[in-house]
């Protein structure tokens, strides 16, 4: 039995690597259609392991869970693999964008079901609203020149409590406009099921992104000017703070629907693999299409040498915003998808110790590869959470335990071995570079110029 | 004195001063630079050359003074904005993007003018294609340019020190400067790569239409190209003037090999 399910595990373990290759490989064709086509089998493939068939289902609802947790993580470690593998910045704050995306999107669910649209008008009006006056006064402040940072900041606080507050406003107006049409819990009205509420899900996913992102935006302002380390711990501080902030939610926020510590316990159930692997496909894409850019190239280059950067014309703080503010976009994503498909959020989830995950996960599939990051992902849920756990669990109650010996000797292992990862800067298929291997057109008529000999 | 009185004024530095604590690294530092000039900068180590590219670069923030460039002065702006409006530099100790291709390298200098927003990238617009396509083939000229055809997906890091030196100026250049600084190109280079070096910048200054400055500790390169030269010494320039009027100089003489040097000589 123990020895069937470590093949078993293992087998699986393979066959999601060999899937991560095959999407990344049908991505890379140059056909649209087969593309669009490759995508739809691969998550067809998945969806017909997930359903039951009379007695069987390749995938158990212990496998599911897992794939959509490892789907929810790619996002974020992806987005923090932007932040420090490719631009330089080690954040630690990703768990806690991950938090306020889970807690916010939750948050737009849970009351949306309970006849309650304020959740929902409130964070759409407030991220909308907030955008744009972020972008005005982003554009004020280039006009007038030499603001310093911190006076800067507090401009766009200011902006962002006063989009807050019409928010606020908005929502208690608009409230009894939606509640005959949401109904109550028991008896939901026409907008709070079926496709109405999907659609409502799938803005909460992007809203919480947005929101979160907002957010990074106004802590990475003064914060982006510390040093590396600096902001390391900056950022640690942050994810505390968001913590403490979760497990105080109904005392010293006003939010009573989060039950603070004891747990947010209700949120509708939403996300579905095709959820997952939509969401997930939408991030490495946009992720991909920045780094395979001149601002990609320019993230890079912040992360080689700032100096040189500088002296190339590239604008090192925009730059490192830019990248930190996406990577905290993908961050409040993947948050959104975790808290929709186990139900239940914990502050106990998004501790600080937890957020060190992601980190692990970018350092174990190679800092600075894309590709590393998603296998990553996969492989490390399945391993750790899968294969260990279940089969410690057979040798004793206690033993589970044991894992957190075993997989700190794994990484440690690797890093001997491997220390640039498991991937080390590798990419498959869609990710790589396009290699420029030969002039596309011949050499313009300057051959008369005296060409330098090597 | 001005070889070059009919063109307009490029750069102008005035009563430049930069304190390092109670260090004056650079002190009341004159210069005029004039289009198309190939001026030189020297000095014994330590003499502040490096500073004064990085003042004008605005890595730095003087003390006093005043930096001027195309008319305008580049108080309040940061290095990066500095540098976009025609100022590109090549650094004394190479500073490649050492885990990016060499191409890559050299596209980084279109980053301020590739043409295309995020939005085109994120969403591969037609104009995406067209602007990344226009900006690799200029990239790739500049690389036949300098003779680094054919190995423009090599990591710069792996490239032998001459073939760097060149990637970096090829570098600089397609930012599109009006004004480039070289800060020690013939550093560590035997004596025929030199002769090579000097050949590429007298050609880079033909072919771009280019005014440069040139720090350099080797004599032979700073005498065989350079029009005019400033030397300088503990952070005031003590010479001003041709090579000739240089060579024959008292005091550039002490600052390079000290007191009675000049008369044992």
């Amino acid at each position: 039995m123990e020895l069937g399910f470590l093949i078993g595990s293992i087998v699986k373990i393979l066959a999601l690597l060999a899937y991560i290759y095959g999407i990344l490989w049908v991505m890379a064709q140059p056909s649209r259609w087969v593309k669009a086509g490759g995508l739809v089998v691969a998550f067809g493939i998945v969806q017909l392991g997930l359903t039951k068939f009379g007695n069987i289902q390749i995938l158990n609802s212990f496998d599911s869970g897992l794939l959509f947790q490892a789907s929810a993580m790619t996002m974020v470690a992806l987005g923090l693999n932007l932040i420090y593998g490719f631009n330089g910045q080690f954040s630690l704050g990703q768990w806690g964008f991950y938090g306020i995306g889970a807690y916010t999107a939750a948050d737009i669910t849970y009351r949306w079901v309970n006849g309650d649209a304020r959740g929902f008008v409130v964070v759409a009006v407030g991220t909308i609203l907030g955008a744009f006056i972020l972008a005005g006064i982003g554009k004020l402040l280039k006009k007038i020149r030499g603001v310093p940072v911190m006076s800067a900041f507090t401009l766009y606080l200011i902006g962002s409590i006063a989009a807050g507050f019409v928010a606020v406003m908005a929502g208690k107006l608009l409230f009894p406009v939606f509640q005959p049409l949401l109904g109550t819990n028991l008896e939901p009205g026409i907008l709070a099921t079926g496709i109405p509420l999907q659609v409502v899900f799938f803005l909460a996913v992007i809203l919480a992104g947005v929101f979160a992102a907002e957010i990074s935006f106004l802590l990475g302002i003064p914060v982006l000017t510390l040093g590396s380390d600096y902001f390391g711990i900056a950022t640690l501080g942050f994810t505390i703070v968001v913590n403490v902030l979760m497990v105080n939610s109904d005392t010293i926020l006003p939010f009573p629907e989060m039950k603070g510590g004891r747990g947010m316990v209700g949120i509708p159930k939403l996300t579905t693999w095709f959820w997952a692997f939509f969401f997930m496909i939408v991030v490495i894409v946009i992720m991909r299409n920045i780094l395979r850019s001149s601002t990609g190239r320019a993230i890079m280059s912040v992360r080689e040498d700032e100096t040189a950067a500088k002296a190339m014309g590239i604008d090192i703080a925009g730059s490192k915003l830019m990248s930190f503010v996406i990577g905290s976009l993908f961050a409040g994503m993947g948050g959104a998808i975790y808290a929709h498909f186990i139900g239940f959020l914990s502050p106990g989830s998004f501790d600080f110790l937890v957020g060190f995950n992601p980190l692990i996960i970018v350092v174990f599939g190679g800092l600075g590869s894309m590709t590393g990051t998603i296998a990553a992902s996969f492989g490390w849920l399945f391993f750790l959470e899968g294969l260990l756990r279940v089969l410690l669990g057979q040798m004793g109650t206690e033993a589970p335990t044991w894992r957190y010996v075993l997989y700190p000797l794994t990484l440690l292992l690797l890093m001997l071995i491997r220390p640039q990862g498991l991937l080390g800067t590798v990419e498959w298929g869609f990710l790589k570079a396009k290699e420029v291997l030969v002039r596309q057109k011949p050499k313009p008529a300057s051959t008369d110029t005296p060409a330098v000999q090597a | 004195m001005e070889t070059n009185t009919s063109s307009r004024t490029i750069l102008k530095v005035d009563g430049l001063t930069k304190y390092f604590g109670g260090l004056g690294a650079v002190q009341n530092f004159d210069m005029v630079l004039k289009e198309g000039d190939l001026n030189g900068l020297i000095g014994p180590n330590g003499a502040g050359k490096t500073t004064v590219f990085n003042l004008i670069t605005g890595i730095y923030v003087p003390t006093r003074g005043v930096v001027e460039f195309d008319g305008t002065s580049t108080a309040g702006r940061e290095p990066f904005e500095i540098t976009r409006s025609g100022i590109a530099r090549t650094f004394q100790n190479i500073r490649l993007f050492s885990n990016l291709s060499v191409l890559d390298n050299v596209r980084i200098a279109y980053h301020p003018h590739a043409g295309y927003n995020l939005t085109d990238s994120v969403l591969r617009t037609k104009r995406f294609y067209a602007k990344e396509d226009e900006l690799t083939e200029q990239a790739l000229d500049f690389l036949a340019i300098f003779g680094l055809e054919g190995i423009q997906n090599e990591l710069a890091k792996n490239l032998p020190y001459g073939q760097q030196r060149r990637v970096e100026i090829a570098r600089a250049l397609a930012a599109n400067p009006k004004l480039l600084l070289l800060d020690e190109p013939a550093a560590g280079m035997n004596p025929k790569e030199i002769i090579e070096l000097m050949d590429l910048i007298h050609f880079i200054h033909d072919r771009f239409n280019l005014t440069i400055l040139l720090i350099e500790h080797q004599m032979r390169v700073v005498m065989g190209i350079c029009r005019y030269i400033t030397v300088m010494d503990f952070g005031q320039v003590i010479a001003r003037g041709n090579p000739k009027e240089i060579q024959a100089n008292q005091r550039v003489v002490e600052a390079y090999l000290g007191k009675g040097a000049g008369h044992a000589a």
